[in-house]
């Protein structure tokens, strides 16, 4: 049996690891059917009522298993996390009630309306389906990332006790819920989401492009696949340097207010002055590979760099190590590991953009199978980094759940036994792998069939298209 | 005094907010009983049909709805958690299989009708549409055995009132899926409908008549509250809404019956919420007043339930009025 903490621990992590991939999904999908709705209304033109069906299906799936997942972390505060959420509530359950009731009702609502109705309601109100699917997906996580921004930089409450037990307290609504991380979290996050869908766009289309144009297979609706494209890299090329810029900026707010995290972002272990920053870096020896706290590392860095990236520029700064708090560490070497990667492939997505938006200028987007190539290898990445950054951002927290307040080993439900907990973890690693495996096939099928074949303005005509042809499943 | 300094002072306009939020917790688990009931009894329904094109009718009625009629099992654990948190708390943890039991029903029942569509061969259409009726099924039941262990302050997960009401639920829901299918389909298809909401009443009455004697037996601090005025009023009200339905249900009066049977599920939930009160987790021992949240959280969730709950009826309405009338040839989940 493993200790019910760990399991707890590993539980909320499996469950929220796999959830994000279909928000991710949702949020960044939304604008993109927002502009097809409208230019389908606009225009009738085949291929904009194309790009809307098809991402359509794929968003409809998306926010199926998106739902069935995300209900399980909402009561898993409950079950899991009752001590947090029983000294927590006050503050952290309001974020959850609004964002079911102003997000989520009004996704899921007109996502009815979105996904089954075109052939029954007037342009109008169908556009309003489509704005209101992608607001409420916004909104979803302006709530949640008020709720987890407060854990990362607590403001606004008290410690009060009630029957024996210290609970946190609201005092200070604004304080609390207008919190210095929530822009930061949540520009990163929109912008994150989106990017991802636009590698996803530009991977998926870069496919079926480098198959008609590179391998002369015949590739059906190839207009379609070649804008899927063209939509996909312009995503790319607006998100990709944002996200790196507003990503340097927030690292530096993170520096700021939780200076343990940064320090475990940089491995930095005494308190120093003039720190590199490490590019690789590897423990000297065996042992310490196995020891997180692993000090002795080999590393090949910029003289300077951590200090000057943390302060904005000045090499000299201070950065306060990992010795200087007390009590447990986060997993220094996860943090670590995932922070650059993460980085990494910020850099890489805006090669990819500037060498895309390169070739297209130039005339050669279709033709430089080279790109084609690393654009289908890149099409998952976008999610990738998404996750390694909610691993920099909640393992390297740890050991706070909320940050200098409560410990999450303080947190968990305080009757639970090893038994359930290892029951409910072995339970949802096969149930959650069953479902990735399902949404890759269902998506993967869903991209086999292609788009609808479609001429025109005949979406709008009734008599000429069965109303079976404009269903999620045709 | 500033505006937060006035917000923390006292409930607005000196209103009884703890009890307000009790009432309204109940609303809402009585909402998503009834809209999601209709879904699980689709489900169940699903079951009684052989025929490939009536299976696709049952899932196109429901599909444009069930989405948002889920949304309010979310809204009721986030309003448990805004204004109740340490019954949020206590309750989910000690019904800690009994949660996973639940959602992991939900997962396989949300699933199903989206997988069915995906592939149009027979053997994926078998597995999914069972699976569909499993989870159709075991989610009533298991909410059923939840509501009953939280009324009873049950600190066991199988008890034989949860059994009961978990059984009544799922009774229940058939004879709301029965109803609403009755809206959605035209011919044969609603015509055996007729008899599958008859039997299921039947079935359903027959478990509050057990269940009301369970909770005797087995709660001896209850049974004051059996026989308290709300309480069987509640009971006249489910036996006469009873007779609504199945007279409504002859004379094919489609919406009297669905009518009827969402005031079944409300008065249910209202029997529920009565004997509770004003306890709302016994085996935590708290109470509506010990377990609310403080003045200021509590302010603030309540304009924003003012807020948005009418607007959210201004969704719904949108959606079922978008989709009113029995599905069309042609159209499919």
């Amino acid at each position: 049996m493993i200790d019910p903490v760990l399991a707890s621990r590993l539980q909320f992590a499996l469950t929220t690891i796999v959830h994000i991939i279909f928000p991710v999904m949702s949020m960044g999908l939304a604008p993109f059917l927002v502009y097809f709705t409208w230019k389908d209304i606009r225009t009738g033109e085949a291929i904009y009522e194309q790009l809307r069906r098809f991402w359509t299906k794929i968003f409809a799936v998306s926010f199926v298993v998106g739902t069935v997942t995300g209900i399980v972390l909402e009561f898993e505060f409950g079950t899991n996390f009752a001590a947090f959420s029983t000294t927590a509530g006050e503050l952290f359950g309001g974020p959850l009630a609004l964002e079911g009731m102003m997000a989520f009702m009004l996704e899921a609502t007109f996502l009815g309306v979105f996904v089954f109705g075109r052939e029954r309601v007037g342009d109008a109100l169908y556009m309003v389906s489509a704005v209101a699917v992608g607001l409420g997906t916004w909104l979803s996580a302006v709530w949640i990332l008020i709720a987890n921004s407060w854990m990362q930089t607590p403001r606004g409450y008290e410690l009060v006790t009630e029957n024996d037990q210290v609970i946190v307290t609201l005092v200070d609504p604004i304080a609390a819920y207008a919190n210095p991380r929530f822009p930061w979290m949540f520009v990163h996050m929109q912008n994150a989401a989106v990017e991802s869908v636009a590698l996803f766009m530009a991977g998926l289309g870069a496919y079926f492009v480098f198959r008609h144009h590179v391998w002369d297979y015949p590739v059906e609706n190839v207009d379609f696949w070649e804008t899927t494209l063209k939509f996909g890299l312009i995503a790319l090329i607006v998100t990709a340097p944002l996200q790196v810029i507003h990503g340097d900026l927030y690292a530096r707010h993170v520096f700021e207010t939780q200076p343990q995290k940064f320090a475990a972002m940089e491995a930095v272990w005494e308190t120093d002055t003039y720190v590199p920053e490490y590019l690789v870096a590897f423990p000297t020896s065996l042992t310490d590979l196995l020891d997180p706290r692993a000090k002795n590392v080999f590393g090949i860095g910029i003289p300077g760099g951590a200090s000057w990236l943390a302060s904005g520029g000045d090499p000299q700064a201070t950065i306060q190590g990992l010795e200087e708090f007390e009590g447990p560490q986060p997993p220094v070497a996860i943090v670590f590991w995932a922070f650059r990667i993460m980085v990494a492939l910020g850099f890489w997505f805006i090669l990819l953009a500037v060498w895309g938006g390169y070739r297209w200028w130039r005339g050669e987007l279709l033709e430089d199978d080279l790109l084609h190539k690393a654009l289908m290898l890149s099409a998952p990445l976008g999610i990738v980094a998404v996750e390694l950054g909610w691993i920099v951002t909640e393992v390297g927290r740890q050991p706070w759940v909320i940050q200098d307040v409560m410990r999450t080993s303080d947190g968990v439900s305080p009757g639970l036994t090893g038994a359930e907990a290892t029951l409910t973890l072995a339970g949802f690693a096969v149930v959650y792998l069953g479902l990735l495996t399902l949404y890759a096939y269902v998506v993967a099928r869903i991209v086999r069939a292609g788009p609808p074949d479609v001429d025109g303005s005949a979406a709008r005509d009734a008599s000429e298209t069965p109303a079976s042809e404009v269903s999620v499943d045709d | 005094m500033t505006d937060v300094d006035a917000l923390a002072a006292e409930p607005l306009f000196g209103l009884p907010l703890a009890d307000l939020w009790f009432g309204l917790l109940f609303f809402i688990l009585g909402t998503f009983l009834f809209l999601d009931g209709f879904d699980f009894g689709a489900g169940a329904l699903f079951a009684t049909r052989e025929d490939a094109e009536e299976r696709e009718q049952l899932l196109a009625a429901i599909g444009p709805f069930w989405d948002g009629n889920e949304v309010w099992l979310v809204v009721f654990g986030g309003a448990m958690f805004a204004a109740f948190p340490s019954v949020y708390a206590n309750l989910f943890s000690r019904h800690y299989l009994l949660m996973f039991a639940i959602l992991g029903a939900l997962i396989v029942r949300g699933l199903s009708p989206e997988m069915y569509e995906q592939r149009h061969d027979e053997t994926w259409q078998t597995w999914w549409g069972r699976a569909f009726v499993v989870g159709s099924l075991t989610a009533p039941f298991f909410l059923g055995m939840f509501t009953a262990n939280w009324l009873l302050g049950a600190t066991t997960i199988v008890t034989l009132p949860g059994i009961i009401v978990g059984l009544a639920l799922v009774a229940l829901t058939v004879v709301d899926g029965a109803a609403f299918l009755r809206l959605k389909t035209r011919g044969d298809l609603r015509d055996d409908l007729r008899t599958d909401g008859y039997r299921a009443l039947g079935a359903y009455l027959v478990l509050v008549v057990a269940t009301i004697g369970s909770v005797y037996v087995a709660a001896p601090d209850l049974r004051p509250g059996l026989f308290s005025a709300p309480v069987v009023a509640l009971v006249v009200v489910t036996l006469a809404l009873a007779g609504v339905y199945a007279l409504a249900t002859r004379e094919d009066r489609y919406y009297l019956a669905f009518v009827a049977a969402a005031g079944l599920v409300f008065a249910l939930v209202g029997i529920v919420a009565g004997l509770m009160y004003p306890a709302i987790d016994r085996a935590g021992g708290l109470t509506v007043e010990s377990a609310i949240v403080s003045t200021l959280p509590l302010n603030l969730m309540s304009i924003g339930a003012a807020i948005l709950l009418p607007l959210i009826f201004v969704y719904f309405v949108v959606l079922y009025s978008t989709f009113s009338g029995p599905i069309e040839a042609g159209e499919s989940y």
